[in-house]
């Protein structure tokens, strides 16, 4: 009988069981208000329970499990955006008249997916928690049926998704056939004793980080990106960008810096092309957008090229603490800054897709200013000026560049910023120098979304110290 | 909470509170907002006097230092650190003074979202203080990127025509130098363990190669702000499309934080590769003094030939801080003081006659001298102050250079040759060639058509009124007082000045 210790997962445990019961709730109720609400109190459960956990660690069910300063961080974070998720898609989906109580039950189902995701030490697990991520995105993704943008998206992400999962899961066949074993420690303790087949190992982490690379949307696997996130609900496309966004990068930080450290010769070229390209490819592209979920895909792309740049050196042991620290720090910038934008997008996005072009921002200064305001606040963030915690950000993932001695790398990263600032400003031109007359929706949950995401962003950046040293503290475990 | 009772705290954030008063403030309350902003910025200028009385002249180092631990965890090593000494405090004290004057400047040219307008002033302010006084590397980027920000909503919203491209090709422009130096900071900061310029500079030991590299990042930044030849392209449209008190700070404080960028962190951090860059840089800054005097003569457009004049004049600015000797160094920083009081008056000029007339081509104009004598004084007087006529301020600054230039060099350390000094000189007569000829357009001559077309729209062409005449005569005195009398200006930068070449001279030592 393998050791089962249920404190470990107790967050994403009780998250689950929660979902199931939300299921049944909400056969009964009538008002799917209160289903939202419910969501957000099993999400905000899961989070006390998450922050009790703060200072334990320990590994579990047979070292499937692990429980780390690392997993503690991001599940907090996961279920931030959950929460995030639930208050900007209240009032939205009851506008866009898709309003289904599945709707929180999928998205808690994918948030302890995500979860479970940061606790894998497995690789098996890391694909059970990929499957559980994924399959209620997909379905969330076509959740505005009979509007076919919405089931194409649905379609896409789900055959993407699907062949994306297969890389992964020959890519764990591969590095169990070379270690004989899929558990992340023994995998580090065969590849760095030489017993494994080096060559198998190898093409088995890069099919690993094929798959992985699909989810966290990096270039070339990036395709998918803008059509999807163009086509899915927006408030499912905030989630998607966050958290899967998160959970990919939890997986690839933790699976390669621990299992795989020894392949970083390497790899290490391989993740420096894959960065360079995902920086260039998603902020060049950008430029050319003019509807506003498709430049905020585009961005999310490039966002994704900035964390891989500081994950690239994760191979010199005295720069991997910087990189994970760096990612972490750089997600929790990305998750409000990208929040805040996407709660913008959904407070002025009508119905039939109406609303999303960046022209229909035009005159918004004049009559919202404080959402115009807000809206600023997230552009100046996602290129980096300060104050604003991108700006605190981005100075982090630069210096694990640097620490790296990745120096070329460090430069295409700031040469990219400078070309994102041109379309980031756009939005910022339209909404300022522009004549228009928008109509934003004005609910409550909506605007302390965009409210609270554009105070923390200037604040938080000013006094950035707490968040560095929690995402100082969140190291990864080592068995 | 001790930090924030510290003058320089005060100095720098006290625009904060007039942000705050404005935010209650409504809109359709022009006048009130109006006064607000220029109540807190006049305060915030009595506070830089007051910091100017604290000022021991004859002390070299950082003063009125305020020293906070701000990010000491995870690796990090960042201060909160401001401090003032010979070399920025003038500087600190021109942003103080302009700032209130660009305010007065816009009381009936602004009517469009004064209240933006005002809160994007004092933003601004606050960017710009920040910048001169900051002391931490990491401090000082966040203030030198903010100021981006409200500039570029100053002439975006309240620009010319073009005002939109314009905007955005400052920021542009300006972010590309700046992200190179965000790359050198943090080298700095990773490989010597510290982002406090006093500790870097007492600390050095970085290898001549390396610091090459650091000295060109930073360059970047601040050659693009200056501007210098060949970076110089967005300056024209950014000083013509902004609206008068932007045009005005443009150009009176935002042009200095390069050549200031250049003083306080090139010449002290990198002292070797500033030895070695210093005649490039030189060449540079002679082909931009001639480069703008000549296209200046060029312009159609009176705030064109102003903007490209800017061009030249900051040419003689980089001319004498890279002449690394006291007297280049110190004639620059005088020289920076002079070329925003007498641009700065300038661009004011330009803009009151252009409320009147909505038009700022030359061949409209004439004549005018006869209709409004006030303006007409004036504007010689300044005129005569930008071509540097002995007994006002711009003669002072730009003798003191090249005399510097003409003795360039440290012994052992680089260029020395009196062809600086001669083709700058030059610069000097061809400055007078498109200044006179700028002064001769508008007011001699038979009257030009536009004061018949200012009749047909009903009002007559009118000489300056009161409350602009309060707003230019500030700087007139700066301009006399500095022109016959510089001793006091200098006095208070010398021994910082001083410092400073020491410094580079034990580089130059070092190097043989």
């Amino acid at each position: 009988m393998p050791p089962v210790n249920f404190s470990l997962i107790l967050p994403l445990l009780t998250l689950t069981i929660w979902a199931c019961l939300l299921l049944l709730v909400d056969l009964l109720v009538k008002r799917k208000e209160i289903t939202a609400l419910l969501a957000a109190l099993g999400l905000a459960i899961s989070l006390g329970m998450t922050i009790s956990q703060i200072g334990s660690s320990g590994t579990g069910f047979n070292n499937m499990v692990v429980l780390d300063g690392f997993s503690i961080f991001v599940d907090a974070l996961l279920l931030v955006t959950g929460l995030f998720s639930v208050a900007v898609a209240h009032g939205y989906i009851k506008r866009m008249g898709i309003e289904r109580g599945e709707y929180y039950t999928l998205l808690l189902f994918s948030v302890a997916g995500m979860m479970l995701m940061a606790q894998a030490a497995d690789l098996i697990i890391v694909f059970l928690a990929l499957e559980m991520l994924s399959i209620p995105l997909y379905v969330l993704s076509a959740f505005a049926r009979p509007n076919t943008d919405s089931e194409e998206a649905g379609m896409k992400y789900f055959l993407l998704g699907a062949f994306s999962t297969g890389f992964v899961v020959y890519g764990i066949a591969l590095v169990f056939g070379a270690t004989g074993s899929t558990s992340l420690s023994a995998i580090m303790s065969a590849a760095s004793s030489g017993t494994s087949n080096v060559l198998l190992l190898t093409i088995g982490s890069a099919l690993i980080l094929v798959g992985l690379s699909f989810k966290v949307a990096a270039v070339p696997f990036h395709m998918w990106t803008p059509d999807v996130y163009q086509g899915a609900p927006s408030s499912v496309t905030a989630f998607m960008a966050a958290g899967a966004k998160i959970a990919g990068f939890a997986a690839l930080l933790r699976v390669f810096a621990l299992a795989f450290p020894s392949l970083a010769g390497n790899l290490t070229p391989v993740l420096a092309v894959i960065s360079a390209l995902t920086m260039i490819v998603g902020n060049v592209i950008a430029i050319a957008q003019t509807n506003i979920k498709r430049l905020l895909a585009y961005s999310s792309i490039a966002h994704a090229g900035y964390i891989l740049m500081a994950f690239v050196p994760y191979g010199q042991a005295k720069v991997v603490s910087t990189s994970v620290a760096a990612g972490l720090f750089y997600l929790v910038s990305y998750v409000l800054t990208n929040f805040g934008a996407w709660a913008v997008v959904i407070a002025l996005e009508k119905s039939e897709g109406k609303g999303l072009e960046i022209s229909d921002y035009g005159g918004l200064g004049r009559k919202y200013p404080a959402l115009a305001a807000a809206m600023t606040v997230f552009m100046l963030s996602l290129t980096g000026i300060p104050p604003t915690l991108g700006f605190v950000g981005k100075f982090y993932l630069f210096r694990a560049a640097i620490q790296g001695q990745f120096y070329l790398l460090a430069v295409i990263g700031v040469l990219t910023s400078l070309i994102s600032a041109y379309y980031y400003l756009r939005v910022v031109v339209t909404m300022y120098m522009r004549e228009g007359d928008p109509e934003a929706a004005n609910e409550p949950w909506l605007n302390i979304t965009w409210g609270l995401a554009a105070l923390l962003t200037v604040i938080v950046s000013l006094v950035p110290q707490f968040l560095f040293a929690w995402a100082n503290a969140a190291v990864l475990k080592l068995f | 909470m001790d930090f924030i009772f510290q003058p320089l705290t005060l100095l720098t954030f006290f625009p904060l509170l007039g942000v705050l008063v404005l935010l209650f403030v409504p809109s359709d309350k022009k006048n009130i907002l109006r006064w607000v902003a220029l109540i807190t910025t006049l305060i915030t200028f009595g506070i830089s006097i007051w910091v100017l009385t604290l000022f021991n002249a004859s002390n070299p180092d950082l003063q009125l230092v305020a020293k906070y631990d701000w990010i000491t965890v995870a690796g990090w090593n960042i201060q909160y650190h401001l401090g003032v000494d010979g070399l920025s405090i003038l500087l600190v004290l021109l942003t103080t003074f302009l700032t209130p004057i660009s305010i007065l400047s816009t009381w009936t040219a602004v009517e469009e979202r004064v209240k933006d307008f005002m809160l994007f002033f004092l933003l601004l302010e606050v960017g710009m203080i920040g910048v001169f006084l900051a002391q931490d590397l990491f401090l000082f980027y966040i203030f030198w990127e903010f100021t981006l920000v409200p500039m570029y909503f100053l002439i975006g919203i309240w620009g010319g025509p073009r005002r939109i491209y314009a905007a955005i090709k400052f920021f542009l422009y300006t972010m590309a130098g700046s992200i190179l130096m965000l790359l050198a900071i943090l080298w700095l900061g990773i490989y010597q363990g510290t982002f406090s310029v006093p500790d870097l500079i007492a600390k050095g030991g970085i290898d001549p190669h390396t610091q090459l590299w650091l000295f060109i990042a930073f360059a970047a930044a601040f050659a693009i702000k200056v501007p210098m030849w060949p970076l110089h392209s967005w300056l024209p449209d950014a000083h013509v499309e902004a609206p008068t008190a932007g045009s005005v700070i443009l150009a009176g404080v935002l042009l200095k934080m390069g050549t200031y960028g250049f003083l306080r962190f090139n010449l002290t951090l990198f002292p070797q590769a500033a030895l070695q860059a210093a005649p490039t840089l030189a060449v540079l800054a002679v082909i931009g003094i001639i480069y703008g005097a000549a296209v200046s003569y060029a312009q159609t457009d009176i705030k064109k030939l102003v903007a490209y004049s800017s061009v030249s004049h900051l040419g003689f600015v980089m001319l004498g801080l890279f002449a690394l000797n006291p007297l280049g160094i110190s004639g620059a920083i005088l020289q920076m003081i002079n070329h925003g009081l007498s641009t700065g008056a300038l661009f004011l000029l330009v803009g009151m006659v252009y409320e009147q007339t909505h038009t700022r081509e030359f061949k409209v104009y004439g004549g005018l001298w006869k209709v409004m004598p006030i303006f007409g004084t004036i504007m010689l007087i300044v005129s005569l102050s930008s071509m540097g006529l002995p007994g006002l301020n711009g003669f002072v600054g730009e003798f003191t250079i090249l005399l510097g230039a003409w003795g360039a060099g440290l012994k052992g350390g680089s260029y020395g040759s009196f062809w600086y000094a001669g083709l700058a000189a030059l610069g000097v007569i061809m400055a007078a060639v498109y200044i006179l000829y700028m002064f001769q357009k508008i007011f001699m001559g038979p009257e030009g058509s536009i004061v018949e077309e200012v009749k047909k729209r009903g009002h007559a062409l009118r000489d300056l009124n009161a409350r602009e005449i309060v707003t230019v005569v500030p700087l007139l005195i700066f301009i006399f007082w500095i022109g016959l009398y510089p001793a006091p200006f200098f006095h208070l930068m010398a021994p910082a000045v001083a410092k400073l070449v020491a410094g580079l001279q034990t580089a130059a030592t070092a190097m043989r």
